[in-house]
């Protein structure tokens, strides 16, 4: 049989896992990542084509052929350089990229069999070199040529960051939590995505020069004119989407009712589930409710059982199939026991006499004809409402823009979502010289998408300065 | 991190820090608030602005220690830095000359009042203000309140001194005296504010709130502090803390405050049912 033939037969090589009753009792990272056998035996299954499709599906132009060769000839930190190039996040886009409506998509042997674990080994090589001690490339130092601004320290900010600070500019990241990494912080939990990892990768920005200040929020301490009037260039705003989204039904201020982003929040960011250790508490029941069916969802739902809830359901209005959640994700719910409640919607929450949620009234839905997103429209069944007991519930609906930037600039615009509106090309919105990118512009979307456009808008910062300024070099100015 | 440059205690626990904060002094308008947190470990207090001095790049704030996050606070000294300070956070208050504005404050809540009231009398109001606490000893800011009010009563639950009762009670009987306000600020715990909102609703006498419900983040990403004004949830860190005192269900504010409780916090409450302010 040919080598090539042979490869497409050989399953992928999975990637060990805390083992579902363990993971349900602690906080630690639940994929544990591949040996350097089980990675150098991934790699190995490359067929290594001469037009690489994998590369059409991933929105940062990584060389994975090249990376995937460096792994399987044993050059693993050259494999690390090599994702670096394109990719300055590694370690978290091999956790949390949805690979497999990416890179992984396009793979030919995807088309027969398993297609190759871009994502195991993305995460593998970034693991590698981090254990090794990380390697900063070398700054261009010696041609600086203007101030950008950045807003957000999330996947969107922290890319257009360092993709500046690689072109030389004097980069400042302003960050209104007292941490850096956005979403990655305070949303995504420890046991999907260690925030030792997380401050590995701001770190290594830093390293690249560029000057995080958390505990600044714009529109509030200054206001993206006054960025300018300190001396900035240019300013990108990827603040992402931090506006929680409510049902808007009766009794949704109850106790015991957290936004997704409060309850995760409070469990990552503020560490609630070390209290009394960390300072900030979390009250958990026996029965929670999680209601939607996204990644956030899982995660608030995972989040719960490992905070001692008895019972968790997942509430979602539609079928399993119309799950916008990672199909690995909805996995490792089922696996660790989340009860799933399809085609089931909140109507209204009961509560007790002193205020606190006791009850959800649902109602039963059925799916009907297709709507706008090509998805089939769920419609509630007359007569079916039902009591579900529950003494926990979090809402984790969707998130918008948080709206705090575009209400205090003028000649920013928006949409109706409060998403800013931009050249999709390029990231620039309707005010000059400043660009925006992620969340803050597309609504909630992937980690890696917000990183594309992170990336796009450094290069049109680039271009605008470099037109701006006469491609000249001048030195920075102060203030800021 | 922000130095401590000066420590006062007001009253029994209740403590006024001055603390290096340039980028937020300079910014600060009255009627905001700032986030801080003592350590890596600490959770995310919320404490109104006091006062702001520009040329010293200093904030001051003072708090009442309720639980252990305030404790911790208290226990620093001049000198001690505090890790995190994030702000101006809110909205401003709307200072402009409305004629006679009542500024009623309960406990803790006095401190929230003192740069409003201060604003509202360098904006040509005339500031008639009431000040109220469980006992003398609690009373705060007094002096620095008499200096930017034109008339200034006190009142204490136990009559220890001024007026035996509660602030709403002294606004009544000024009301009924004859004396005519434009608006009224009421600052303090909820059930003081709900209290006078209840008795400035039946003089139809425009009364704004300053809200101080559970937060984390205090930049309208959480909505733990999601209140109920005028039918529509709202976001106490982004829309308010100010509201329309009418507007606002307080019945559901205080329940929020009270529900959602780790044994500390329902000692923060029992704090607040006694007349104190829980401001963090």
């Amino acid at each position: 049989m040919p080598e090539a033939k042979k490869k497409k037969k050989q399953p992928s090589i999975p990637m060990p896992k805390q083992k579902p009753e363990d993971r349900i009792h602690n906080f630690n990272e639940v994929a544990l990542g591949y040996t350097v056998e089980q990675a150098v035996a991934e790699a190995e299954r490359c067929l290594q084509c001469p037009k690489p499709q994998c590369v059409k599906g991933c929105p940062v132009d990584i060389d994975i052929p090249a990376f995937i060769k460096e792994i399987k000839e044993g050059n693993f930190l050259a494999a690390s350089a090599k994702l670096k190039e394109k990719n300055s996040l590694p370690a978290i886009c091999g956790r949390v990229c949805p690979q497999e409506n990416q890179c992984q998509k396009f793979c030919v042997l995807g088309k027969i069999g398993d297609p190759i674990s871009i994502g195991r080994l993305e995460r593998f090589a970034a693991d590698y070199e981090r254990t090794k001690g990380v390697t900063v490339p070398q700054k261009h130092d010696s041609y600086v040529k203007g101030r950008v601004a950045i807003v957000g320290s999330g996947p969107a900010g922290l890319t257009a960051a360092a993709d500046l600070a690689k072109l030389g500019y004097d980069v400042v990241l302003f960050e209104a939590l007292h941490a850096a990494g956005g979403v990655l912080m305070y949303g995504i939990p420890e046991f999907r995505m260690p925030k030792k990892i997380v401050q590995a990768e701001v770190d290594y920005v830093k390293k690249l020069g560029v000057d995080i200040k958390t505990d600044h929020m714009i529109g509030q301490v200054y206001t993206i004119d006054e960025l300018f009037e300190r001396g900035f260039d240019a300013v990108f705003i990827g603040t992402g989407a931090g506006l929680p989204q409510f049902m808007r039904i009766p009794g949704e201020n109850l106790g015991g009712i957290y936004s997704a982003n409060e309850f995760l929040i409070r469990v990552n960011l503020m560490k609630a589930y070390r209290f009394p250790e960390y300072d900030t508490p979390i009250r958990i029941g026996k029965k929670v409710a999680v209601i939607g069916g996204g990644n956030v969802a899982m995660d608030s739902a995972r989040s719960a059982l490992r905070l001692g809830a008895e019972k968790v359901y997942i509430v979602y209005r539609r079928s399993k199939e119309e799950l916008p959640a990672r199909a690995e994700e909805v996995e490792n719910a089922e696996e660790e026991g989340v009860n799933f409640r399809f085609l089931t919607n909140p109507v209204r929450f009961l509560g007790d006499e002193k205020g606190w949620v006791k009850a959800i009234e649902c109602i039963k839905m059925k799916l009907g004809e297709q709507d706008a997103s090509g998805r089939r429209r769920p419609v509630p069944i007359d007569g079916s409402e039902f009591v579900m007991d529950v003494d926990t519930v979090v809402i984790a609906i969707g998130q918008t823009p948080n709206p705090l930037i575009q209400r205090t600039t003028e000649g920013l615009e928006t949409t109706k979502w409060g998403t800013i509106v931009t050249k999709e090309e390029t990231g620039e919105t309707t005010k000059k010289g400043v660009y925006a990118g992620g969340d803050v512009v597309s609504g909630a979307a992937t980690v890696i998408s917000a990183m594309g456009a992170g990336k796009r808008a450094a290069r049109s910062i680039h271009e605008y300065l470099m037109k701006k300024k006469g491609g000249k070099k001048s030195k920075p100015s102060s203030g800021g | 991190m922000h130095e401590i440059l000066k420590k006062l205690e007001l009253a029994p626990k209740i403590k006024l820090f001055e603390v290096s904060a340039p980028e937020i002094a300079m910014k600060a308008k009255a009627g905001q608030f700032v986030i801080l947190r003592v350590d890596e470990k600490g959770e995310r207090i919320p404490l109104t602005l006091v006062d702001c001095d520009q040329k010293k790049g200093t904030i001051t704030l003072i708090f009442l220690e309720v639980g252990v996050s305030t404790t911790k606070l208290g226990a620093l000294e001049v000198g001690d830095k505090i890790l995190n300070v994030l702000g101006p956070l809110g909205n401003p208050s709307e200072i402009e000359n409305y004629g006679t504005v009542a500024m009623v404050c309960g406990g803790v809540g006095t401190a929230a009042a003192y740069p409003i009231a201060k604003a509202l009398k360098n904006a040509g109001n005339k500031v008639i203000s009431i000040v109220g606490a469980r006992t003398e000893e609690l009373l705060v800011l007094e002096n620095e309140m008499k200096d930017v009010s034109d008339e200034l009563y006190v009142s204490t639950d136990d009559g220890s001194k001024g007026h035996k009762g509660y602030v709403s009670d002294v606004l009544k009987m000024l009301i009924e005296k004859g004396y005519k306000f434009d608006l009224a600020y009421a600052i303090g715990p909820s059930l003081m504010m709900r209290a006078t909102a209840n008795v400035t609703k039946s003089y139809s006498l425009k009364t704004i709130v300053s809200l101080n419900p559970i937060m984390v983040d205090g930049m309208g990403m959480c909505g733990a502090c999601r209140v109920t004004v005028g039918g529509e949830t709202k976001f106490a860190c982004v829309d308010g803390p100010e509201f329309d005192a009418a507007l606002v269900d307080f019945n559901e504010l205080i329940q929020r405050q009270c529900v959602y409780l780790s044994q500390e916090k329902e000692a923060m409450c029992a704090c607040e049912k006694s007349g104190e302010n829980k401001h963090a």
